[in-house]
């Protein structure tokens, strides 16, 4: 197992790699003279000259790529002109706050979507698949960023369960159950479109599993029903569904996007939108280029659950 | 094509999606023509004005400009929107994905590691950095949804253009010396061109809502112009003191995107050809019972099927696959039933404990009775108790009926574990020893393997350890040999055959091989199209065959040295089970037919002792009296 992580990590530079071209030839396409356009119109002509000189934009585009490049790798992902601090310390920073609403997100949509996907497809046709089926739908055609909106209005201003946005209390204590408090409607909000697409493959995974011949090798056992739903047939579709957790995954980070403008959650997403509208180019750079990269790593975590998970896969 | 809507039309929820999304784009398109207040003019007296007040039937926004003439603007611009990055991203990415299917090499190496590059960021990133770089604008926001989406077309139409490159039409202009480009034109692009089409229609929804959220974080377009994503953006600030201003373009994203989405569940249920047989339909717990009277047991044996009809119901077609049979098992003996594929010798078997897969089957008539109770229509816990523990299965294919993702070991174990409360060690010793009852070699180290590391023969030897785990009163085996060969088949018979001897078991076994029947069986029953037409001694019926149909299963078994004889094929097929013809059912392909074979029921009528033949005009009766 040791071995087919190594093997992973390694296949994941040229991935790296990639991402880091892509995100430089789409900076490169900044029109006009990128050192004014990142310092701003008012910039001195020094300022322009100095950074034109510390970018290498004097040079040609392949020595400027990996003098970036090089720079990354010692952890300079460059100065935010807006913020006036380096690029990776304000990265960090966002990047808790954001990780703690994807990442519950993630965990909400992963259980509520594979249960209600396993209930679906054991009852199908039943009263509970036709509710499921119907809410599913709906929940993937809400668009995240109003319904998160919808239910400040309904359960921030109307019923004051929680508060109306923030991650902390302007004032107060900072503790866990505060930040559950302001982490709960988020939370919801951004896990909504995922669980109803995970429920929806859930459901069809389970559906090819519960025909299969291993299947009726259990009943005919006598293993309990609910054992042969939630062990024989889940296990064996988890094969399929562990993948689009995977992908998931990649669509609840972009939501989070959304949901951080609309609960004012300090996250990464955030800065990513207030970078662009103050031009701050090198926040966002150096941001997209660290969040592609952690997802690249979370991918290689789900490739390594699903060896775990299935035997049949060499390592 | 018509077919394909008649389909969509018959989804009631899909029809209502067309008919949502049909209204949207009319009014759309009509806006321009609509006596509609200026969508851009602002009267700050009037701002906030409430719903169906006077003057503005949805209201004001912040500005006092109009809602309702706002929002008919914001969705024909959302849906242009959503359409053009739909179009955009479509025809770039199958351009990309036809030169990489068709050139395939290099090129296609060198296009789709780009295309994965790309499918490694969440895609919001990638639409964002381009946003960044050519800044915010309704222009850069289209393009960059379109250019996120690229690489999913890209891919799918690679996959289908790789199809279509190696078809021999293909190969056959390319050697008539048609250019490359031109082949690419006339002869790929048509052929993947509904796949195309398809594509964008699941996608465009998908736009609509990416190019209104881009717009929503105020990257996209810019002011007095709105989209609805931008309407949203700018009402949210007076969320809580008007949150009319967010209702209106918010719900109105959500209608168009259920639209599609209903629309678009609709399509894929009617391009789904699974679907519609029913195929993805998963079996309940136990075989659905629908009888209309129940049958008496005939003898008082250890397992006694009286009776037992079963049939599949797929849409308005019934299958009759088992039509009436009466077989019965006697404590240490072993039962064979032959028969050629879809004779319903399966279907028999399941139906005992209730395993035939339901929706479509179901249990018609008939009795089972195992010990004196009828087991048909008894509680699904009363069955599942006698799962296994008394009346115990073995299947065909042991790589598909064994869990591929669990250890043999785990699996014996929680065979028994299921009917018996006992430790996990303890279980784990008996299991070792019942796969050393069926001979498998270093049973303590095999019990940790998976199935897919193991043999064919030691999968199967594991079946039949599974089956014996709860030390069962009857076994029924469903061609457990058919899958391995001859020389473990015999391994694997005589395994059998030592535990019927040591353990009194009562097997039921299923096959289709004449010679398996001779080597294990003490009596055989040949099927045919769902009934009993034979049964007797196995020794008898294989020597003096009575239906014409026995003799010409057994005429079609080549005999080593037998080089000499013809073998002799049936002519013609099965009847299908939907369609049984009045009379005999063999009557069709029997030579030696009469009118009379042709017209009514023929009963299995006993012939000899302990013979029964269904036929009008048995043949070797003499002999066999004799």
């Amino acid at each position: 197992m040791t071995g087919y992580i190594l093997k992973r990590l390694v296949s994941a530079i040229p991935v790296l790699l990639g991402i880091s071209v892509i995100v430089f030839l789409i900076m490169a396409m900044i029109p006009g003279d990128p050192a004014t356009a990142i310092l701003g119109s008012y910039a001195t002509p020094e300022n322009v000259e100095k950074l034109n000189r510390d970018l290498g934009l004097d040079q040609g585009l392949v020595p400027r790529y990996f003098i970036w490049l090089g720079n990354m790798m010692q952890g300079d992902f460059g100065r935010s002109f807006a913020l006036n601090r380096p690029v990776i310390d304000e990265v960090l920073d966002r990047f808790g706050a954001t990780l703690i609403l994807a990442g519950t997100s993630f965990v909400l949509c992963s259980i509520l979507g594979i249960a209600a996907g396993v209930v679906s497809a054991a009852r199908q046709y039943g009263f509970a698949d036709k509710a499921i089926t119907f809410v599913v739908l709906l929940g993937i055609s809400i668009p995240s960023f109003f319904l998160g909106m919808m239910m400040i209005l309904l359960f921030a201003v109307r019923l004051k369960w929680f508060p109306v946005s923030g991650m902390w209390p302007i004032y107060g204590d900072r503790n866990f159950w505060v930040l559950l408090d302001h982490l709960a409607m988020p939370a919801i909000a951004l896990s909504v479109v995922a669980t109803g697409v995970i429920a929806r493959l859930a459901r069809s995974a389970m559906l090819e599993v519960l025909r299969q011949d291993f299947i009726r090798t259990a009943r005919a056992k006598g293993v309990r029903e609910s054992r042969v739903i939630w062990r024989h047939a889940l296990r064996a579709a988890m094969v399929s569904i562990i993948p689009i957790l995977g992908i998931q995954a990649g669509f609840v980070l972009s939501g989070a996007v959304y949901i951080e403008m609309v609960f004012q959650w300090p996250g990464v997403g955030r800065m990513l939108v207030d970078a662009i509208l103050k031009r701050d180019i090198l926040l966002v750079q150096g941001g997209v280029v660290f969040i592609a990269a952690c997802y690249v790593m979370f991918n290689i975590m789900v490739d390594v659950a699903q060896a775990l998970l299935d035997p049949r896969i060499k390592t | 094509m018509m077919a394909f809507l008649k389909l969509l039309a018959r989804n009631r929820l899909a029809l209502a999606g067309l008919i949502v999304i049909w209204i949207v784009v009319f009014l759309a398109l009509i806006t321009p023509l609509l006596p509609l207040a200026d969508p851009d003019v602002t009267d700050t007296p009037n701002r906030f004005k409430a719903p169906f007040s006077e003057g503005a039937v949805l209201g004001t926004d912040h500005l006092g400009r109009d809602l309702l003439s706002r929002l008919m603007w914001g969705t024909r611009l959302s849906l242009a929107m959503g359409v053009a990055a739909a179009i955009i991203a479509a025809t770039l990415g199958s351009a990309i994905g036809i030169i990489a299917g068709y050139f395939g090499g290099r090129t296609d190496n060198i296009i789709m590691r780009g295309v994965d590059m790309l499918m490694a960021f969440p895609y919001i990133l990638l639409a964002l950095a381009i946003v960044a770089a050519l800044g915010p604008g309704l222009m850069n926001a289209l393009f960059a949804v379109a250019a996120v989406n690229v690489p999913f077309f890209a891919r799918n139409i690679r996959g289908i253009t790789v199809g279509v490159a190696h078809k021999e039409f293909v190969d056959a202009v390319r050697l008539a010396g048609m250019r490359d480009s031109e082949i690419i034109l006339r002869e790929v692009l048509p052929n993947v061109l509904p796949v195309i089409v398809i594509g964008m229609s699941t996608t465009v929804g998908w736009m609509i809502l990416e190019t209104a959220g881009l717009s929503f974080l105020g990257l996209g377009s810019q002011p007095p112009q709105a989209d609805l994503g931008s309407m949203l953006g700018e009402a949210r600030s007076a969320l809580i003191t008007n949150p009319h201003t967010s209702i209106v373009p918010g719900a109105m994203i959500l209608i168009i995107v259920m639209g599609i989405n209903l629309l678009g569940d609709g399509v894929r249920d009617a391009l789904d050809p699974r679907l519609k047989s029913g195929a993805l339909s998963r079996p309940m717990p136990a075989t659905e019972v629908d009888r209309r009277e129940t049958t008496r047991a005939q003898t008082d044996s250890l397992l006694d099927i009286a009776g037992l009809q079963t049939e599949f119901r797929v849409r308005n077609r019934v299958y009759k696959a088992v039509g009436g049979v009466d077989l019965h098992v006697e404590k240490g003996e072993c039962l064979g039933i032959i028969g050629e594929s879809g004779s319903g010798k399966s279907v028999t078997a399941l139906s005992v404990m209730g395993l035939v897969a339901s929706p479509p089957g179901v249990i018609t008539g008939g009795a089972v009775h195992f010990d004196g109770d009828d087991i048909i229509g008894a509680k699904y816990e009363v069955l599942r108790s006698l799962r296994g523990r008394r009346v115990a299965y073995i299947f065909q294919d042991p790589l598909a009926t064994l869990h591929p993702l669990y250890k043999i070991g785990d699996q014996l174990i929680e065979a028994i574990q299921t009917h018996e409360t006992i430790s996990k060690s303890a279980a784990r010793s008996r299991a070792i020893d019942l796969l050393k009852s069926v001979r498998i070699p270093n049973a303590e180290n095999r019990i940790d393997s998976y199935p897919h590391e193991m043999s064919g023969g030691m999968r199967q030897r594991v079946g039949i350890a599974m089956a014996l785990a709860n030390d069962p009163d009857v076994i029924i085996a469903d061609e457990p040999t058919t899958a391995l060969d001859v020389t473990v088949q015999a391994q694997i018979l005589s395994v059998l055959n030592d535990l019927r001897r040591e353990r009194g078991l009562a097997i039921l076994f299923i096959t289709h091989d004449f010679g398996v029947v001779g080597q294990l069986c003490d009596r055989v029953a040949v099927m045919y199209a769902g009934k009993i037409v034979e049964e007797g001694p196995t020794d008898a019926v294989l020597r003096n065959p009575q239906h014409p149909y026995t003799s010409r299963l057994i005429d079609c078994v080549p005999t080593l040295g037998g080089g000499q004889r013809k073998l002799a094929a049936i002519p013609g097929l099965p009847p299908v089970v939907d369609r049984l013809p009045d009379g005999c059912a063999f009557a069709d392909r029997c030579d030696k037919v009469q009118m009379e074979c042709r017209s009514g029921a023929i009963d299995l009528a006993a012939t000899a002792p302990a013979r029964k033949t269904r036929c009008l005009f048995p043949e070797n009766t003499q002999e066999a009296s004799a």
